[in-house]
């Protein structure tokens, strides 16, 4: 208030019409500047988006604080964190919470592990790349849905293809998807049957950004092409591999769609649990919005301490 | 273990023949993994074409000779689908177009254009990918039920249009959904590559005096259609593949308004377990659109893959 009556001050001392070009100049500058000029592009998307996404995350979080459960309206007038409570000291809960964390590590580190394999393999002069590489890809193509119809099939106790293969070399049938010591090995195996691929071409993408005289220079050296790989190329992917780090973190964190569809049902099957699984169950089965709605918020905190750091990091790199 | 071997030992004959070795066994790891990849499908797709019997006497894999084969359980699972088929299109087509003209938009203003303060609108931009649905199902569920009943309001509006069904407006409220949340990624595709289009595109026009409706208009659309491509098909075929909002917002598999996606799991059940002749035909025919896509345009497809990571 201080500054603004300085300014005006100021202002008057050089004469009041001239005050009042400079505030219209501003104003024309204002309009013509790219800041407006540019707004309707970028706000139109936003201003969708945002309402959807960050008002959703409110609406969300408001509900969460509430006890609304059932039919009717969530009333907001006694506000606590008694369902973040129940989730935490809840058995199924934690249950569900450390098979979420098995399920990211698990399938982020293996998918990870068997893109980079793949790229070096593609990225090693080989003849048909193009065609091996669509192939290698071609789970990404279908929906969670289809891959766990898919894989269902396979793990089928009776005659699925991995029982052939187990029984062929003497071993008795297992119940893949139904011992729930291995449901979960098992969910994970499926899911980087889909996704190593998409690893895979994002370390591909990194490989042949790499300047090729690196590779010759340490052939000449006599260095062998694994270690060539070990101790020169894969050091430089760190770039990519975050990156693919992230998003596949991103579809696991996703794997609802595809446990619902292994069973058709809103429990998933006995050990592969999540909590995207249990978010859904309690508040579009049972009706627990409220509690529902607690879930989700950890959910999203768990999805934000990924993201964070990631964005933190390509700040820093200048990538955004 | 190859550190411990001095490398002078290495005379030229065994140098060509590890050579050779290594390439034989090189391209029998790309083998062995072009069998884990096509074996679930391959196992899916010959499981659709056989018997019951077939399926209960044979290996799965293998394809059907003799009295196996048949054509019925294709013919029933597209029978039970061909609605969804068109439920699904009228929701991705729609919705893939907005989201894409909408994303390449917010990425121009975002990135060919700069002014203060962009950083923090693309962050939240970039905040909206990573965010799981579930964290906004609750509100979205309660916001088109009660809210704002959009699909009540255009139901009757819907019976009038030839063609179209009155459930059909179902559907509206979904293409918007997947609009609102595909917009972040969308985003983030085509800005990465106006980012790496020359600088001084804009500038020059600028210069000319050109409006910054023109200069999308006449430079960027025309230069980004390559990238419109990438963009289409990658989200097209998240939008079809998609379940959990379908799920959230369709009251259920038996709905009339059911997208294909949502049918897949409760097809080919009775009380005596899955029908796997049945489910395997019905996987298949509703992976067979986004396959035939990503067989299609599978350059595009990578593409899109490769940017997403950043």
């Amino acid at each position: 208030m201080a500054t603004h009556d300085t300014t005006e001050a100021t202002d008057s001392t050089t004469g009041p019409s001239k005050e009042v070009v400079t505030w219209k100049t501003k104003l024309r500058y204002f309009l013509n500047s790219d800041f407006v000029r540019s707004s309707p592009y970028w706000g139109i998307p936003f201003v969708l988006m945002g309402i959807a996404v960050y008002g959703g995350i409110g609406y969300n979080l408001a509900i969460s604080f509430t006890d609304y459960a059932g039919i009717g309206r969530p009333e907001f007038s006694n506000l606590s964190l008694e369902m973040y409570r129940t989730a935490l000291a809840d058995g199924s809960f934690r249950q569900a919470a450390f098979q979420n964390f098995v399920l990211l590590v698990g399938f982020t580190s293996v998918s990870l592990a068997l893109g980079l394999f793949l790229a070096v393999l593609l990225d090693y002069g080989i003849r048909y790349k193009e065609t091996i590489q669509t192939i290698y890809l071609l789970p990404m193509a279908l929906s969670f849905v289809v891959t766990a119809q898919v894989w269902l099939w396979m793990y089928s106790p009776g005659n699925g293809v991995l029982n052939v293969f187990v029984t062929a070399l003497g071993f008795g049938s297992i119940d893949w998807l139904g011992n729930p010591r291995i449901a979960l090995a098992a969910v994970i195996f499926a899911l980087v049957w889909q996704f190593s691929g998409y690893a895979m071409v994002v370390f591909l993408a990194g490989l042949q950004s790499l300047p090729s005289d690196q590779f010759e220079a340490a052939k000449v050296d006599g260095a062998s092409t694994a270690k060539t790989y070990i101790r020169i190329i894969i050091p430089q992917l760190k770039q990519a591999s975050v990156g693919a780090a992230v998003v596949l973190m991103l579809f696991a964190l996703k794997a609802f769609d595809f446990l619902y569809a292994i069973t058709g049902d809103y429990r998933p099957p006995n050990g592969t649990d999540i909590l995207a699984t249990l978010m859904v169950r309690e508040a579009f089965q049972y009706g627990q919005w409220a509690y529902g709605a607690a879930i989700a918020t950890m959910l999203l905190l768990l999805s934000l301490s990924v993201i964070a750091p990631y964005l933190v990091y390509q700040y820093r790199q200048g990538a955004l | 273990m190859s550190q411990s071997t001095p490398d002078t030992n290495i005379d030229v004959a065994s140098v060509v023949e590890d050579v050779n070795l290594r390439r034989i066994g090189h391209y029998t790891l790309i083998i062995f993994f072009l069998g884990f990849f096509l074996l679930p499908l391959v196992t899916g797709i010959m499981t659709a074409l056989k018997t019951n019997e077939a399926i209960a006497r044979t290996v799965p894999f293998m394809p059907p000779l003799g009295g196996g084969f048949t054509l019925a359980n294709l013919e029933y699972a597209f029978s039970q689908l061909s609605h969804a088929f068109i439920n699904s299109l009228l929701m991705a087509i729609p919705a893939t177009i907005i989201n894409v003209l909408l994303a390449s938009m917010a990425a121009f203003g975002l990135t060919m254009v700069k002014w203060r303060g962009q950083l923090v609108i693309l962050i939240l931009f970039l905040i909206g990918i990573f965010v799981p649905y579930q964290a906004v199902l609750v509100p979205l569920a309660r916001f088109w039920n009660n809210t704002f009943p959009l699909a009540d309001m255009l139901s009757p509006l819907f019976a009038g249009i030839p063609l179209l069904q009155s459930y059909h407006a179902d559907l509206v409220p979904l293409i918007i959904t997947h609009v609102a949340y595909g917009i972040p990624i969308c985003m983030i595709l085509f800005r990465s590559y106006y980012q790496s289009l020359p600088n001084s595109l804009v500038e020059a026009a600028k210069i000319d005096g050109a409006s910054i409706t023109k200069i999308y208009r006449r430079i960027i659309l025309p230069i980004s259609k390559p990238m419109f491509g990438v963009v289409f098909i990658y989200q097209f075929t998240q939008i079809y593949n998609e379940f959990l909002f379908s799920f959230t917002l369709v009251s259920s598999a038996s709905s009339p308004e059911a997208p294909v996606t949502l049918i897949i799991p409760a097809i080919g059940t009775s009380t005596s377990g899955i029908d796997f002749g049945i489910r395997m035909s019905a996987a298949f025919l509703a992976a067979l659109p986004t396959i035939i896509l990503y067989v299609a345009f599978a350059e595009q497809f990578a593409k899109g893959l490769e940017t997403e990571s950043g």
